[in-house]
């Protein structure tokens, strides 16, 4: 027997933790007896676990690397434990997403917040809301104690930390007490991720509310296709991925423990790159046929008709794709030119269906069928029940690794125009893998160090990981 | 290229060259190792027993890319070489003996720990830190700290300190002796020397310096039960480590009629006195080393780069071995450090090599110079990261201290946002000088 083993007071702080889960779902099925009181017990009883944990694992230890007993834990060897986390975790995302009606107890709990905070009611997604958060300003400070010695980790978890409370959280909460109309919108969280926001509801919501509504409407917009691009070219994807993003920040902080679990095989990349991006095209066709149907509906009421639009939007795609197939020409890869010209002949075929048969239907499936496939599926799913709740047995980003349209789109910026790469440091390496070990996007960052090339891979978050574990100073982010 | 090429040894330098050769289409390669049917990383063993990495992580390249090149493998050990015959001896884990022609052999049997005949040197729970089979041993004897509560370490190297923080991760009460004055001082400056020292004692290692291991003693299972020093002190402990330094692993080419030294005597094309038998890696001595580096030096990176000059000359363009300027890299527990040129310890520093120290709580750098000519020699870092190409090239370019000093940012190879100490070093240069 090892002796990587939890510690008793270790033990004490995951009991509270627990406890305090404990107390929020009894509070759920006795709502009325416990009221508020239930809620602030089961959230102050976590808060203090998970931080109690944090400083007894952590406090008094040297700076360092702490990753002593990783593959010896049974939680982060996809041991016994990890099965268990696993199904509980899922088991939440089941009901979370497909049945609400048991969470009613659950959900009156934080009634009290919520009516602080927006005037209305909670819903299951204030709930959600709730936890994740709690999660990721949590974990993120046991992230940071465990990383006290980099400035870049503290940094980027202070970053995910702000954005998630603030703009995910906060904001629209806020957002929704000022104009009652308004739609939900996370301003952080960008088309294509929020697939939703070009909903015929969505738009509805924008355009009847005057100048706000308009106003952000064009700032979804631009967050796609102005700010993400020049962002990506400054800072590489990680601006969005590991600093930004909420899907990122909970993998970064609760998900940290389980970054060695990623997949390094070549095999894995191959389906990687087949997934993220058929899952892009499918985003793609559903969104523009969504806007097309709303347009189609009232075909004389907005500045652009419905004929219009997908001409645009079918030149600008066929612009966007040649001018980079002609300008990167000399060193992209065989395959990936035949694949991306593959692809794009698809897309514009499919949107080709949409203009001949001058309904929004694609093959005979009415573009909200593709629309709400892909909510069940992918935003459903996916980067829910498989992204979140499989993190103890296949890693802390399988969604964004696998599934991520956003990611995917970033991902093809980055290795196309970014000033983003890993440079290694001539000889030094030594071949000792913990790089690729944990490196949460299971790229084998040790291949390219070994050989001294800098890394460039369309896949790479920016999260530093592999240049903190190194033990010799071979990695280093830049842009 | 027809011939029958035969590697002895599937470490960094034979498994480089292997796999270079393999490369080309028509090569004929047979790779030959008893340790282990898959090259792993032997610098990383330290991370499978604190648990960082599984074993299978160690392997830089993947089992499925072994099984689809045409590299064939053989486990086995070579038993020894005819060159006359152009054939080697060896036996299978299965115990059959067997013959193997050649027309090419390249001898990368690397090295291994260096005992010095102690009485109860074979005693169980006596090891050093080299082969896989020492971290089987290590997991059997050191589990945890009720198998196995008192270690000691013997010889503070870069491997001891390794082995110390290894068994300290498990709880073990470690001792480190050490025949120097400061740790690691045979090798670093005094004041660099005091540096690390005090790093490595804020992990609770026990150092004991100035003394030396005399004997070690077993219990009635002969089992290890305690040392005893030179000096006469007497320490329990439940294991013994070895890491007294390592030497090439060649006792098996006694009879083989080979130019031998220390190693395998090569010349500056890695060929040895055999014009069909070539050795690199730890276990080949330079007959010609560079000025500022030795004739057998057992880093990670040298055997790298042997096996790929001896792969260059395999396929028709030979060129000479040429390491270029020294450097290296280790960790002590949470400190790394680079080193890059010469910067003498004191025993061996010559006259005209003056130094210049700076440090700050964690950090720590020591820059060589000619105290005539002001020429930039070489450079040790703690805890701060430099760029191997840059400080390489003001090496190579033979720059003086000021401008190192100077430009030294040009080096910076630290993480984003880290705090950059080259003005306070600037500052405490220019105050001494």
């Amino acid at each position: 027997m090892h002796s990587y083993r939890t510690t008793n007071i270790q033990k004490v702080f995951t009991y509270l933790g627990l406890s305090g889960l404990a107390v929020l779902i009894l509070a759920g099925f006795t709502a009325s007896l416990l009221k508020s009181a239930g809620l602030f017990l089961g959230l102050g009883l976590i808060s203090l676990g998970v931080i109690g944990y944090t400083f007894s694992s952590y406090s008094g230890l040297p700076q360092g690397i702490k990753n002593n007993g990783v593959w010896y834990r049974s939680l982060t060897s996809r041991g016994i434990v990890a099965w268990v986390v696993g199904v509980i975790l899922t088991a939440f995302y089941v009901i979370l997403y497909f049945y609400p009606e048991h969470l009613e107890g659950l959900i009156r709990l934080f009634d009290p917040l919520s009516e602080g905070l927006s005037g209305k009611k909670a819903s299951q997604w204030f709930v959600y809301g709730v936890l994740y958060t709690l999660a990721i300003v949590l974990f993120g400070i046991k992230f940071i104690v465990k990383y006290k010695h980099s400035k870049y980790q503290k940094y980027r978890t202070y970053s995910v930390i702000f954005f998630q409370t603030i703009f995910a959280f906060l904001i629209p909460e806020m957002m929704a007490r000022l104009n009652g109309d308004l739609p939900y919108y996370d301003l952080k969280s960008i088309w294509p991720l929020n697939y939703y926001l070009f909903d015929g509801y969505q738009l509805d919501g924008f355009l009847q509310n005057g100048s706000l509504g308009t106003a952000l409407l064009i700032f979804g917009i631009l967050s796609t296709l102005i700010i993400t691009p020049i962002l990506t070219y400054k800072f590489g994807k990680r601006w969005y991925c590991s600093w930004v993003c909420g899907c990122g920040g909970l993998a970064e902080t609760a998900g940290d423990p389980f970054r060695q679990l990623s997949d390094k095989s070549l095999r894995a990349w191959k389906l990687e790159r087949w997934m993220i991006h058929l899952i892009l095209v499918w985003v793609f066709i559903s969104t523009v046929g969504v806007v097309y149907s709303y347009l189609l509906q009232a075909p004389n009421s907005y500045w652009l008709g419905p004929k219009t639009f997908l001409l645009s939007v079918s030149f600008a795609f066929s612009l966007v794709v040649g001018l980079i197939l002609w300008k990167r020409r000399d060193w992209l890869a065989k395959d990936a030119q035949s694949s991306a010209i593959a692809i794009s002949s698809v897309i514009v075929l499919l949107l080709g269906f949409f203009f001949f048969s001058e309904s929004d239907r694609v093959l005979f499936i009415p573009s909200y069928q593709i629309r709400s496939a892909y909510g069940f599926f992918i935003g459903s799913i996916f980067s829910g029940v498989i992204g979140t709740g499989f993190y103890p047995i296949l890693g802390n980003r399988v969604w964004c690794r696998f599934g991520c349209p956003m990611a995917a789109i970033l991902g093809i910026q980055q290795k196309l125009f970014s000033k983003f790469r890993i440079s290694t440091n001539g000889g030094q390496c030594i071949s000792c893998g913990n790089c690729s070990a944990y490196c949460e996007m299971g790229i084998d960052v040790r291949a390219y160090a070994q050989r001294e090339e800098p890394i460039k891979r369309a896949s790479c978050v920016g999260c530093g990981i592999c240049s903190a574990v190194c033990p010799r100073g071979v990695l280093r982010l830049e842009s | 290229m027809d011939e029958k090429i035969v590697i002895i040894g599937n470490g960094i330098a034979g498994s480089t060259l292997a796999l270079q050769l393999a490369e080309k289409e028509d090569a004929s390669v047979t790779l030959i190792s008893d340790e282990s049917s898959y090259f792993f990383s032997r610098t990383a063993l330290m991370y499978v027993y604190m648990g960082h990495l599984t074993k299978e992580q160690l392997e830089p390249v993947s089992r499925e890319s072994w099984e689809q090149s045409p590299i064939q493998r053989v486990k086995a050990r070579v038993l020894s070489i005819r060159p006359e015959d152009k054939e080697l001896s060896f036996q299978t884990s299965e115990g059959d003996v067997k013959q193997l022609s050649y027309d090419l052999l390249v001898i990368a049997t690397g090295s291994k720990p260096a005992f010095y005949d102690w009485k109860g040197q074979e005693a169980e729970g006596v090891l050093g830190l080299y082969h896989l089979s020492d971290l089987e041993k290590l997991e059997k004897w050191a589990p945890n700290a009720s198998a196995c509560p008192e270690a000691v370490v013997i010889g503070g190297g870069l491997i001891g300190i390794e082995l110390c923080e290894m068994l300290l991760s498990r709880q073990i009460k470690t001792t480190l002796i050490i025949r120097e004055s400061f740790f690691w001082s045979s090798h670093l400056p005094a004041s660099d020397a005091q540096f690390v020292e005090k790093h490595i004692q804020s992990h609770h290692l026990n150092l004991i310096k100035e003394d030396e291991l005399l004997e070690i003693s077993t219990d009635e299972t002969g089992r290890v039960s305690s040392i005893q020093t030179k000096k006469g002190e007497t320490i329990s402990c439940n294991l013994v480590g070895i890491t007294t330094g390592v030497r090439p692993n060649i006792e098996f080419l006694k009879t083989s009629g080979l130019e031998l030294d220390r190693g395998i005597l090569v010349d500056d094309y890695l060929k040895t006195s055999d014009p069909s038998i070539y050795a690199i890696g730890d276990c080949a001595q330079l007959r010609n080393p560079l000025s500022n580096r030795s004739a057998t030096e057992p880093v990670w990176y040298t055997g790298k780069l042997m096996g790929e000059t001896l792969a260059q000359t395999f396929s028709g363009q030979p060129v000479p071995y040429n390491p270029g300027i020294w450097y290296n890299s280790a960790k002590f527990f949470d400190l790394e450090y680079q080193t890059y040129g010469k910067v003498h310890p004191k025993a061996s520093q010559p006259e005209n090599e003056q130094h210049f120290h700076w440090e700050s709580d964690e950090k720590a750098m020591t820059f060589a110079y000619d105290k005539t000519s002001s020429v930039f020699l070489g450079i040790n870092t703690f805890g701060i990261r430099l760029n191997h190409r840059i400080v390489s090239s003001w090496i190579e370019t033979a720059i003086t201290i000021q401008e190192v000093i100077d430009r030294l940012e040009e080096a910076h190879f630290d993480p984003e946002f880290s705090h950059r100490y080259y003005n306070q070093i600037k500052h405490a240069f220019v105050q001494n000088h």
